[in-house]
C-alpha cells in the first residue's frame, strides 16, 4: 500500500481491531490445518501400522460414531453406549466436585477456625495423585460408574476448593464492614457477597478441574469399566484396531477443547463484570 | 442518640502494643452532624469502628438509643473512603443500592421505587443500569451514599468519605450531605482530616489529639442550616472556627501562639492533606 492510498482510506481503530481479530482467527486455524497436513504427510510416508493417517482416523470416527440412522441424528449406537456415559460421568463428577468444593470453600474461606483445623488434612489429601487411589477405589466401589465418579470427584475437587477458599478469604475488608450493618444471615452473606466476589477465582479452579476430570475419566475407564470412551480404546488396542484407538484419542482431544470453550462462554456470561471492570480500571 | 463513654483501644499485645485511642467520651444528639478531626494516625478510623461495633473496644462502651452496642446496630449505615472497594462490582448501580433493601425482604416493586427515588436524589437517575466501575469516583461515592441512605438509617457514619475525590466533586458531595441532613434529619458522625470540611459540615467539631488520642476540645459551630461553599467560608465565624480547629490540632490548645520557636518545635500535623 502506498502512502497516498493509506491517506485516502480512513482506518478507524474499530475496523483495525476487527481486521486484527480476523487475521488472528484465520492465522491460528491455518496453523492447525498445517499441523494436520504435516501429520497426514508424515504418517503416509512412514506407513507404520501403529500410526494411521489422520484421514483414516477421521473415516474410522465417522464409521464409529456418525453412521447411525437419521432418527438418532445420524449418531450411532456407540455414541449412546460409550460417549454419552463417559460424558455423563465426566460432567456429573465435575459438577458434584464443583458444588461440594464451592460450598466447603466458602465456609472455610470465611472461618479462620475451620481453615486452621482442616488445612493440613487438605494439603495432605490433595498431594496424593488421584490415579494412585484407583486401586483403593477399585476395591471400595463397584466397578463402573460408582468407582469412576469417586475417582473423578476426589481428583478434581481440590482446585475448586482451594481457589474458593482463596477467593473467599481475600474478600476486601471494606466489603465486609459495609455489609456488617446490613445484618445479613451467614448463609445469605456467603451466597450474595462472598460467592460473587470469589467467582473469578472459582472459575479459574473450575477450568483446571474440568481438564483434570477428562483425564481421570479416561484413566478410570481404562482400568475399571464395561463401557465408555476409555474402555473402547483399551478394547481396540487389544484387538489391534489401531485406527479405532486413535479415534478415541482424537475424540478426547475434541471433547476437551469443546468443553473448555463452553465453560469459557459460561464464564464470560457469569463474570463478564470482572473482566470488563479489570480492563476498564486496569486493576 | 449516641453516647460514647471512656472508649479506648489498644492494638497488639506484649511489647508491640499500640494504644490508638486513649479515653474518649462524647455524645451525638439526634439530627446533629458531628465531625471528628485529628492528626493523621491518631486513630480516627479506629474510633469509628470501636464505637459502631465493627471492632470491640479494649475498654469503654457506646450506647445507641440507650442500648449498649455489641454489634453494628440495624439502624446504622456506613460510607467509607474506598468507594471502589465498598461497592459490589458484580451488581449494577440499581443492584447495589437495592442490596440492603433486598436483605430486609422488601418487595421487588417497592425496591424499584425506593431505589429510583434515592438515585434521583443523589443525581444518578441516568446511571441506574450502569456498573459502579463505569462511573467516576465522585459518582461511585454518590452510589455508596444512596445505598447508605436507602434504609433511612437513624445514624450515618462516614469514614473520610470525600477524601478520595477531587476538590470540585468534594464540594458537591459536601453540599449533598447537607441536603440529606436537611431533608431527612439524618444524624451524621463523620471522620475527616480536612479542617475546612469539618467546620463547613458540622454542628459540632470534636478535635482529637495524636495517639493515644483523647478529645482535646469540642467546638460548637453555629453557621446555621443553610450553608454555601463560597459565602459561608467568607464569614468571620467560619474563618475564626477553622483557625481555632487548626490551632487545636497543632498545639492541643486554643490559645494564640506568637513565639516562632514554639511553632518550629510543634509536631507537624496533617492540617492540609494526607
Amino acid at each position: 500500500m502506498t502512502v497516498t492510498e493509506r491517506k485516502e482510506k480512513k482506518v478507524t481503530p474499530d475496523t483495525r481491531a476487527r481486521r486484527g481479530r480476523a487475521i488472528g482467527f484465520l492465522g491460528k486455524w491455518a496453523v492447525f490445518a498445517g499441523f494436520i497436513a504435516a501429520w497426514q504427510v508424515a504418517t503416509t510416508l512412514a506407513e507404520a501400522p501403529y500410526f494411521p493417517t489422520p484421514s483414516t482416523i477421521g473415516e474410522t470416527m465417522v464409521d464409529l460414531w456418525l453412521s447411525g440412522p437419521a432418527s438418532q441424528l445420524w449418531l450411532s449406537d456407540a455414541v449412546f453406549d460409550d460417549v454419552v456415559p463417559s460424558l455423563l460421568r465426566l460432567l456429573g463428577g465435575w459438577a458434584a466436585a464443583g458444588v461440594v468444593g464451592v460450598v466447603l470453600g466458602l465456609m472455610m474461606g470465611r472461618s479462620e477456625k475451620l481453615y486452621d483445623y482442616f488445612s493440613p488434612t487438605i494439603s495432605f489429601l490433595r498431594s496424593v495423585p488421584p490415579p494412585a487411589l484407583l486401586p483403593v477405589f477399585l476395591v471400595l466401589f463397584p466397578i463402573g460408574t460408582p468407582m469412576q465418579l469417586a475417582t473423578i470427584i476426589f481428583g478434581v475437587i481440590w482446585p475448586v476448593l482451594l481457589n474458593t477458599i482463596d477467593g473467599a478469604h481475600t474478600l476486601d475488608e471494606t466489603v465486609v464492614e459495609t455489609t456488617r450493618s446490613m445484618r445479613l444471615s451467614k448463609p445469605r452473606f456467603l451466597a450474595t457477597v462472598v460467592l460473587p466476589a470469589a467467582l473469578p477465582k472459582i472459575f479459574a479452579g473450575l477450568r483446571v478441574s474440568l481438564s483434570l476430570a477428562l483425564i481421570l475419566m479416561v484413566i478410570s475407564e481404562l482400568v475399571g469399566s464395561t463401557n465408555g470412551i476409555g474402555y473402547q480404546m483399551i478394547m481396540a488396542q487389544r484387538d489391534f484396531s489401531l485406527p479405532k484407538m486413535w479415534a478415541g484419542i482424537v475424540l478426547l482431544g475434541i471433547l476437551g477443547y469443546v468443553l473448555n470453550v463452553l465453560l469459557l462462554v459460561i464464564q464470560n456470561r457469569v463474570i463478564g463484570w470482572h473482566t470488563r471492570s479489570k480492563s476498564l480500571t486496569g486493576r | 442518640m449516641l453516647d460514647v463513654t471512656g472508649i479506648s483501644h489498644t492494638y497488639g499485645s506484649g511489647a508491640k502494643t499500640h494504644t490508638a485511642l486513649g479515653d474518649i467520651t462524647f455524645s451525638v444528639e439526634k439530627g446533629e452532624i458531628v465531625c471528628i478531626v485529628g492528626p493523621s494516625g491518631c486513630g480516627k478510623s479506629t474510633l469509628l469502628r470501636a464505637i459502631s461495633g465493627l471492632l470491640p473496644p479494649t475498654a469503654g462502651e457506646s450506647r445507641f438509643m440507650g442500648e449498649r452496642i455489641t454489634e453494628v446496630p440495624h439502624d446504622l449505615a456506613f460510607v467509607f473512603q474506598e468507594y471502589s472497594k465498598s461497592l459490589f462490582p458484580w451488581l449494577t448501580v440499581r443492584g447495589n443500592v437495592a442490596f440492603p433493601l433486598k436483605a430486609r425482604g422488601m418487595s421487588r416493586r417497592q425496591r424499584h421505587e425506593v431505589v429510583d427515588e434515592a438515585l434521583g436524589w443523589v443525581g444518578l437517575a441516568d446511571a441506574v443500569e450502569k456498573y459502579p466501575w463505569q462511573l467516576s469516583g465522585g459518582m461511585q461515592q454518590r452510589v455508596a451514599i444512596a445505598r447508605a441512605l436507602v434504609c433511612q438509617p437513624a445514624l450515618l457514619m462516614m469514614d473520610e468519605p470525600f477524601a478520595s475525590v477531587d476538590a470540585q466533586t468534594r464540594a458537591e458531595l459536601e453540599d449533598l450531605l447537607l441536603r440529606v441532613r436537611r431533608e431527612y434529619d439524618t444524624t451524621v458522625l463523620l471522620v475527616t482530616h480536612d479542617i475546612d470540611e469539618s467546620v463547613y459540615l458540622s454542628d459540632r467539631v470534636l478535635v482529637l489529639s495524636k495517639a493515644p488520642s483523647t478529645v482535646v476540645s469540642t467546638l460548637t459551630v453555629s453557621l446555621g442550616a443553610e450553608r454555601d461553599q463560597i459565602t459561608t467560608k467568607e464569614t468571620d465565624d467560619f474563618v475564626h472556627l477553622r483557625g481555632e480547629v487548626a490551632r487545636l490540632l497543632r498545639y492541643g490548645t486554643a490559645g494564640v501562639h506568637d513565639e516562632v520557636h514554639e511553632v518550629k518545635q510543634a509536631v507537624p500535623v496533617e492540617a492540609v492533606a494526607e
